[in-house]
């Protein structure tokens, strides 16, 4: 009974809790993707590096903070700069889109056109953050680092396992919480909100009801950069911040959005977990956990580790082909890219 | 001079053109119904009229004033409600979400209106809350008259409102339509169904290549024998 109760504390420390943390964060993330083409119809791969650029402005703005002693400890400091960072990736992607996209929508450029210049600034961002804050690895989470620690958790239960439940899973998931709440309770029961899925819907049909395109388009780039700007700094606290890592992080949250359907919110977040625990379960070394439940003589010897975590990129990519081979709407019907 | 009237237009959406010194008209409270084969011009002609495609020549005036300028946005604002032929709801949003959107540009009180829709198809206030994609072809027609309504307009315009329903739902829409006529609004459409349609028909016009062909009130037509011949079948 013990052993057992230790695979599920050793299962829910190494898998469980960190998946879901990294769950909610790709959501957010795919949050993002789906409404920029659920509107304005392309794949947005600029996305990746909107997140990278949200953060580094919160991550000065959290060092600024820090060196004038300003803290909302046991909180970290950057939940007071992201505001802030939120505001300069707003104005970041309405300018892109006034220099960029918007001559492409007027000259009803096809959505590959769209998807290309996206890699343009996918470049141009990627270059001005590294830039600004350089291309390596910063740390900015201050405040209390664990919930829960693995030692007090074991001298608390006297199990040979422990559990750790750091401040930024539980902040990543109580704020992905609220973000998902408010914004469906936009799009679902404001004005303007359904203005937006009209608009996505059925553009014509929108158009002939005097909804202006240029206005939801601007609501949905300022959404996207609140998104993109909280995905992304929710992951560097719980992990850390590296420009290139952000980079990365736009194969998962595509597949994520792809697998719970493009263009469809609630697909986004299935998605995102869904990624999340493939990942995890597929890379996490099960040899401990096996040692728990299996009889002495069945023992594994090697680490019984489907995939090294430095492919675990590759898990999101199977996924990827799997579903556009299979099911391209993906698991809510999104649209078909 | 008509309520609206679409005067000797001629254009269509490239090069070539599509219409023809083609005029239409409806005044208040009457309905004028357009009919002709296929592929005739029929969709192209409401298009302009209601301005989504360019005409270089002719112009669309209603109630004595020149609307030719306006943008489509403009021309809902200005009166007027359309109903096209294919994508005219939005499926993913409720039936009562539909009728909101369709009231977008007011910013006055529009639960009485949405109220007078629900009175003309009781079975979409029994059907507020489902997905529009979810019902039948012929409730779906009625979504689509009833977002076009929510704007009041003065003039409905109606792009084959029938297409695809059955003989006994045409003719409850057909009925839906005689009864928004009477509050005076005025409504041009577009039909299939040439013989019933012209049959509720104030005013009926035969396109034949995006040119009037016959032009006269339904009854005159329906009696006329070269009509009957040619585009209702004997
Ligand atoms: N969007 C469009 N672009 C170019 N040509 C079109 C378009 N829609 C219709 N046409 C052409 O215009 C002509 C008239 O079409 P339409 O007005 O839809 O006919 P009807 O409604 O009478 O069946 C047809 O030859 C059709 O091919
Ligand atoms: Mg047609």
């Amino acid at each position: 009974m013990t052993d057992i109760l230790n695979a599920l504390i050793l299962f829910a420390n190494f898998v469980l809790v960190p998946a879901t943390a990294y769950g909610a964060q790709l959501a957010l993330g795919a949050l993002g993707v789906t409404l920029v083409f659920g509107i304005l119809r392309f794949s947005n791969f600029a996305h990746g590096d909107t997140m990278a650029f949200g953060t580094m402005v919160t991550i000065l703005v959290t060092w600024w903070f820090q060196s004038m002693g300003v803290s909302i400890h046991p909180l970290p400091t950057a939940l007071l700069a992201l505001p802030f960072g939120i505001l300069a990736t707003v104005g970041m992607l309405l300018a892109t889109d006034r220099l960029v996209y918007r001559f492409y929508r007027k000259v009803k450029a096809a959505p590959i056109v769209f998807v290309m210049s996206s890699v343009g600034v996918m470049f141009v961002m990627n270059g001005i953050v590294r830039f600004i804050i350089g291309p390596d690895d910063q740390r900015f989470a201050d405040g209390e680092r664990f919930i829960i620690k693995a030692r007090d958790f074991k001298a608390a239960t006297g199990m040979a396992e422990g559990l750790t439940i750091k401040v930024s899973q539980a902040l990543t998931l109580g704020i992905a919480v609220i973000v998902v709440i408010a914004l469906f309770w936009f799009l679902q029961r404001t004005r303007t909100g359904k203005s937006m899925r009209a608009f996505s819907d059925n553009e014509d049909l929108a158009l002939l009801s005097g909804i202006s395109p240029e206005r939801v388009v601007m609501i949905t780039w300022i959404i996207a950069a609140a998104l993109a700007t909280i995905a992304g700094t929710l992951y560097g606290l719980d992990k850390s911040f590296k420009p290139f890592t952000y980079f990365q992080l736009l194969l998962p949250i595509f597949a994520a959005a792809i697998v719970g359907g493009i263009g469809n919110p609630l697909g986004a977040i299935a998605g995102g977990f869904v990624v999340a625990f493939s990942e995890v379960t597929i890379t996490y070394a099960y040899k401990k956990f096996l040692r728990y439940l299996l009889p002495e003589n069945l023992e594994p010897d090697s680490l019984v580790q489907l995939l090294s975590t430095d492919y675990k990129f590759a898990v999101s990519f199977v996924i990827l082909v799997m579903v556009l081979l299979i099911r391209p709407t993906g698991i809510f019907k999104g649209k078909v890219l | 001079m008509s309520f609206l009237s679409g005067e000797n237009m001629t254009g269509g959406y490239g090069a070539a053109d599509i219409l023809h010194d083609c005029t239409i008209a409806v005044e208040k409270g009457e309905i004028a119904v357009i009919v002709g084969p296929n592929g005739a011009g029929k969709s192209t002609a409401m298009k302009a009229v209601f301005g989504m495609l360019s005409i270089h020549t002719g112009r669309v005036v209603l109630d004595g004033t020149d609307i030719s300028g306006l943008s489509p946005q403009d021309r809902v604002k200005a009166g007027m409600g359309f109903v096209p032929q294919t994508n005219n709801v939005f499926t993913s949003l409720t039936v009562q979400e539909n009728l909101e959107m369709g009231a977008y540009i007011r910013t006055d009180d529009f639960s009485e209106t949405m109220e007078r829709v629900f009175e003309l198809f009781p079975i979409l206030k029994e059907k507020r809350n489902q997905q529009a994609g979810e019902l039948s072809g012929g409730q779906r027609q009625q979504v689509a008259v009833g977002r076009a309504l929510m704007t009041q307009p003065k003039v409905l315009m109606l792009d084959e409102p029938t297409a695809g329903v059955s003989p006994i739902v045409m003719d409850e829409l057909f009925d839906n339509i005689i009864e928004v006529a009477k509050t005076g609004i005025a409504i041009l459409m577009v039909e299939q169904n040439a013989r019933q349609a012209l049959n509720i028909a104030d005013k009926g016009y035969v396109l034949v290549q995006g040119r009037n062909r016959f032009t006269d009130t339904g009854e005159a037509l329906l009696a006329n024998p070269e009509v009957r011949k040619s585009f209702l079948g004997g």
